[in-house]
């Protein structure tokens, strides 16, 4: 096992490696100068060089490489071209509401999306099954901003029900903070809810289909028991694989979900970097949330052992 | 007797033609009984297309003439969506978005599709490449595809051609690897090393036994790459990283909307349902292509 968890994170540095090189290098492979494209149309030749001296473009490719990555290593993503800040300490200031976020609506999605699935798997074919499904198809065309501002307009603008946009810190009080993010954790959970409720019915269709289940009916195993215990249980690996991979879902939708609820992190820092071609900024928000992505996968991989004790490295 | 036989021997010659000809609509239209998501779907989709071609036509103005004059007003007889901050026409831009999102859409389908299917080809094919080829994939595939968008996009400037290439490079991995992994079971089947064992070369395998059998699966993925590009589109264009703001798409007229969403709804909703409804009907197309073509890939998901 040891020996396992080892080697798999050591397999997760050349594909970190990976990522941080081709950040990077972007920066030299995109078309044009970036230098002048990040300065802006109204730039001056003398700002231009500015900014292509900050970006250390006016060095050689690969000793900025190495410079850049040693420096990354230590934990120092650069400097802001706009603010003139640290990266790291302006992703700092942003990753409470982000995080906060993302695991109400991760622990959101779960709650609804597996027992939806099971449901729909154990009544097939069923008007519950279709609702179900039909709900799926809905979740993953409806884009993200449109659920919001559907969402935004009739529970905070007409209804009154919870407040319209803005975040609260959770230190001033658990009950503002989650108020506030009921509809953003709604509006962003839709499409996960699809994803993994497809999954979650897929794969209890096969294992309801197995000898152990009609077994378990056989002799006398209350329903919900069978569903829930016997099968979801034996269904849990691909369900918790998906998931890990939606994370990646939840990421690009979390940028827009704050950019609707006007919720000051992670995704407005990226939107307000794009505006201002900051782009140090969206080359440490890229690498940093990579870097959550890929050990939110790591860690899924070493719960298989928990879920499925057949599983043994 | 023999003016009575003549007939007889030579009508079914003339006659098989045109009952093939029938049958073939006979069963395309059973087919689309069948799967009714693809007939919906790509109804939808059609109708999407035909909007996209005769938007001039379909009683449109310029959706970009500003006119400050009659800047915000609610949908009326005149104004069939209302107008925007600028005053323009909400009506004709709508129309007109649907150039761009089917334009991004089915370009970024196509584009991932094909040089996805060579990477995958090559990486299933020349093993010395694999290892390497896979490990760059999988350092993609850990960059979620809108911020790989989002990273592309902050470094040229906005056009749609620029959006079509940034989202293509973010989806290329995923054909890839669906491709790759369609090669490798296929090479131990049986009927490959049959070809394999009567002297048949690397590319004649390829186009012979592989390619064919990487079709189904890939036309499944194409319509799931060309949903998911029309919402990247949209995101993108809605926090200011896709196409320049005087093109008239979706995601452009929702970023135009957001400063009035609270007083003037309708200006992102009309956008809104129209990308929503595209959006369902390539997923619903794909769906149902998934059932009909390979039933196997219905059971696993």
């Amino acid at each position: 096992m040891l020996a396992f968890v080892v080697r798999r994170i050591v397999t997760t540095i050349p594909v970190m490696a990976f990522v941080a090189l081709f950040v990077f290098s972007l920066l030299y492979i995109a078309p044009g100068d970036p230098a002048a494209i990040i300065a802006g149309d109204q730039a001056s030749p003398a700002d231009v060089e500015r900014i292509r001296a900050s970006l250390g473009l006016d060095r050689p490719y690969l000793v900025r490489f190495a410079e850049w990555s040693f420096r990354v290593i230590q934990g120092d993503l650069g400097t802001s071209i706009f603010t003139n800040l640290p990266v790291t300490q302006l992703i700092a200031q942003r990753i409470e509401p982000t995080l906060s976020l993302m695991v109400l609506t991760l622990i959101f999605a779960v709650v609804v999306a597996v027992p939806m699935g099971v449901v729909a798997a154990w009544k097939a074919g069923s008007w519950v099954d279709k609702a179900a499904m039909g709900f799926a198809v809905l979740g993953f065309s409806v884009p993200v901003f449109v659920v919001g501002y559907l969402l935004a307009y009739f529970f905070a603008l007409k209804l009154d029900w919870l407040p319209v946009q803005g975040y609260t810190p959770i230190a001033q009080g658990v009950w503002p903070w989650f108020k506030n993010l009921i509809l953003p954790s709604v509006t962003l959970g839709l499409v996960y809810i699809a994803l993994i409720a497809r999954i979650t019915r897929a794969t209890m269709l096969e294992v309801l289909q197995q000898d152990y289940v009609r077994t378990a009916q056989a002799k006398g195993v209350a329903q919900k028991d069978v569903l829930f215990l016997h099968s979801l249980k034996n269904a849990a690996v691909p369900i918790v694989t998906i998931i890990g991979i939606g994370i990646a879902l939840l990421i690009g939708g979390a940028v827009v979900t704050e950019s609707v609820f006007a919720i000051p992190g992670l995704g407005r820092l990226t939107v307000d970097a794009i505006l201002r071609r900051d782009y140090p900024v969206i080359q440490g928000v890229v690498l940093m949330f990579s870097l959550v992505y890929v050990l939110v996968n790591l860690l899924i991989d070493l719960t298989y052992t928990l879920v499925d004790p057949r599983i043994r490295y | 007797m023999t003016a009575q036989s003549t007939p007889v021997t030579t009508a079914p010659p003339a006659a098989e033609p045109v009952k093939a000809e029938l049958g073939r609509a006979a069963r395309f239209r059973r087919y689309l009984r069948r799967h009714p998501s693809v007939a919906v779907g790509g109804g939808l989709l059609i109708l999407m297309a035909l909007i996209g071609i005769f938007a001039p036509l379909l009683w449109t103005t310029d959706p970009t003439a500003i006119s400050p004059a009659r800047r915000t007003r609610v949908p009326s007889e005149l104004y069939w969506f209302g107008t925007d901050m600028l005053g323009r026409d909400v009506y004709s831009r709508v129309i007109y978005g649907a150039r761009v999102s089917l334009l991004v859409g089915f370009s970024v389908a196509v584009l991932s599709s094909v040089i996805g299917l060579a990477i995958g080809l090559f990486a299933g094919f020349i093993r010395w490449a694999d290892g390497v080829i896979m490990r760059i994939i999988d350092g993609m595939m850990s960059i979620p595809p809108i911020l790989l968008a989002i990273a592309l996009m902050a470094l040229t400037r906005g056009s749609i051609q620029n959006v079509i290439i940034a989202i293509t490079i973010a989806e290329i991995p995923r054909v890839a690897r669906l491709v790759r992994g369609v090669v490798l079971s296929l090479r131990e089947q049986p009927y490959v090393e049959a070809a394999v064992a009567n002297g048949a070369r690397a590319p004649r395998i390829i186009w012979r036994h592989i390619l064919p059998n990487t079709f189904a699966p890939m036309s499944v993925q194409a319509t799931y790459i060309c949903a998911s590009a029309m919402i990247v589109e949209a995101i993108l264009s809605f926090i200011g990283a896709g196409v320049p703001p005087s093109v008239p798409s979706w995601g452009n007229i929702m970023a135009e909307g957001r400063a009035l969403w609270q007083v003037r709804p309708h200006i992102i909703l009309f956008p809104a349902v129209f990308l929503s409804i595209t959006v369902l009907a390539v997923n619903l197309l794909g769906d149902g292509l998934r059932d009909s073509l390979d039933p196997r890939l219905a059971k696993t998901l």
